[in-house]
């Protein structure tokens, strides 16, 4: 790692002033930060930690949906009554995340910002059509906020602050495990609102996270896993590594997606 | 260099440290206890898994600067007052769960974590819960029945050995 200085703002009006500087970069849970950091793959001056600001932690229900801070843990969001009773696909979810040392620190702030195309909270993001709020103000519609692989709608030192997810009638998430990484080799998000029906994509795709609106279509028509039946991804622009061809995952964000329709019930 | 402060198995410790020095380092070069091991130091092996206020964390994969004011419990902390081993401890060595030991502080730490959550875990559960400790010897079957017998003793439970 190279050397930088270590910044701990107690709220987020000090940790906006810390992040004006172009080279300081937020760290929250450093479950991706720190490996990052240690190969020199990022050399900020300035680490601003979150870990201390009280303001972008915890859950709460506002007007009929689950919002939930950027700082908040991984395991916070598994254990958590409220996302449970509301959400159970996003507790799931949120359970199956690596492993429980890495539920213990990352947060869901730190997942969406990186925006890795495997990573699981995109789908959710996505799936659910959630609201992600920034440290700037806005209020970005997750369908404008991801915008390719490790791209963000995010501008330079803008932090996210908390994340509003609608509840939806049924949703269920699936992934396939990446055994060595735990991340999704693939993974489907399904949410069943009231007239439509959304599916999300991760792990699959070189352009990160993507809507499948045929998918979508077949499922608001009919949601059973039937209705998936003819209904196909192509591999073009899939990810193909020694993991998984291009094939093998257009494929199997299909079983994904059926598995996730039956599990939704 | 920066001033950090923190309690370490009970005792007020504090050194001097960068930004990048990782909570490991501190542990086991700033203080000298190297029970904490480093197995692969990418975030995935969890031989560095010690406690920050009671939850299990990668020692590896955390700033000493992060744990300022923080309560810490390493490997070095989990014996008896009396110097004899802690119930976990007592279970891997009646049930070899260790052959080299390399990876057992983090194993004990981990399960230290599953236990004060779970006193009744099903073997699915420790398992699961081990998702981020590697062994390279044992093949975690004896692990995991150390982790269920440790599990029975504190439940108050008579365990008979193999
Ligand atoms: C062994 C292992 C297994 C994993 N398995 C999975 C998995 O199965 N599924 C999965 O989805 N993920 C997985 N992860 C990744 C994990 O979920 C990370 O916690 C997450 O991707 C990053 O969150 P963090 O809080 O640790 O962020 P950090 O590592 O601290 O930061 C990541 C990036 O986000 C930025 N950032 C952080 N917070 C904010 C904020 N509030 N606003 C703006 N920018 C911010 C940082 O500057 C940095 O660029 C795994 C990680 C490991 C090490
Ligand atoms: S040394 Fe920390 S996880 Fe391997
Ligand atoms: S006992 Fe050797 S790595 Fe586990």
């Amino acid at each position: 790692m190279y050397a930088f200085d270590y910044a701990r703002p107690a709220s987020l009006a000090e940790a906006i002033e810390a992040m004006k500087d172009e080279d300081a970069k937020a760290l929250a849970g450093g479950q991706t930060l720190i490996p990052t950091l240690k190969q020199r793959l990022a050399s900020p001056t300035t680490l601003v930690d979150l870990n201390g600001i009280a303001e972008i932690k915890g859950i709460c229900l506002k007007d009929g949906m689950v919002a939930i801070g950027a700082g908040t843990r991984h395991a916070e969001v598994a254990d958590s009554a409220d996302v449970q009773r509301l959400i159970p696909a996003l507790a799931h979810l949120a359970a199956h995340i690596g492993d429980p040392q890495v539920r213990n620190r990352g947060t869901l702030g730190g997942s969406l910002a990186n925006n890795d195309p495997s990573a699981c909270y995109p789908a959710a993001v996505l799936g659910l059509g959630a609201t992600v709020h920034t440290s700037a103000g806005r209020a970005i519609a997750a369908d404008d906020y991801f915008q390719g692989m490790f791209e963000t709608a995010l501008g330079e030192g803008e932090l996210i602050t908390s994340v509003d997810f609608p509840v939806p009638e049924k949703a269920a998430y699936m992934k396939f495990v990446q055994p060595a990484s735990r991340f999704a080799l693939t993974g489907v998000f399904v949410a069943k609102f009231l007239g439509a029906v959304r599916v999300a994509v991760t792990g699959a795709s070189e352009s990160g996270v993507f809507r499948w609106p045929e998918a979508e279509k077949a499922l608001s028509a009919n949601f059973s896993a039937g209705a998936l039946d003819g209904v196909a991804l192509g591999a073009d622009g899939m990810i193909g590594d020694l993991h998984g061809t291009p094939e093998y995952r257009a494929h199997l964000a299909g079983v994904m997606a059926r598995r996730a329709v039956t599990a939704a019930g | 260099m920066t001033k950090v402060s923190m309690t370490v198995n009970g005792k007020a410790v504090s050194g001097d440290v960068e930004g990048r020095t990782l909570l490991v380092q501190f542990l086991r070069e700033g203080l000298g206890l190297t029970g904490t091991h480093v197995g692969c130091d990418t975030s995935q092996c969890g031989a560095c898994v010690v406690h920050v206020n009671g939850e299990s964390v990668k020692a590896c994969t955390i700033f000493a600067l992060g744990c300022e004011g923080a309560e810490v419990r390493t490997i070095e902390g989990m014996a008896n007052a009396d110097g004899s081993l802690g119930v976990i401890q007592a279970a891997f060595q009646e049930h070899h769960g260790l052959q080299c030991g390399f990876c057992t502080p983090g194993m004990v730490m981990s399960a230290a974590d599953l236990l004060s959550r779970n006193q009744n875990p099903t073997e699915r559960d420790v398992r699961e819960w081990l998702e981020g400790n590697i062994c390279r010897c044992t093949g975690y079957h004896n692990i995991v029945k150390s982790i269920m017998a440790a599990a029975a003793t504190l439940r108050g439970e008579q365990v008979a050995a193999e």
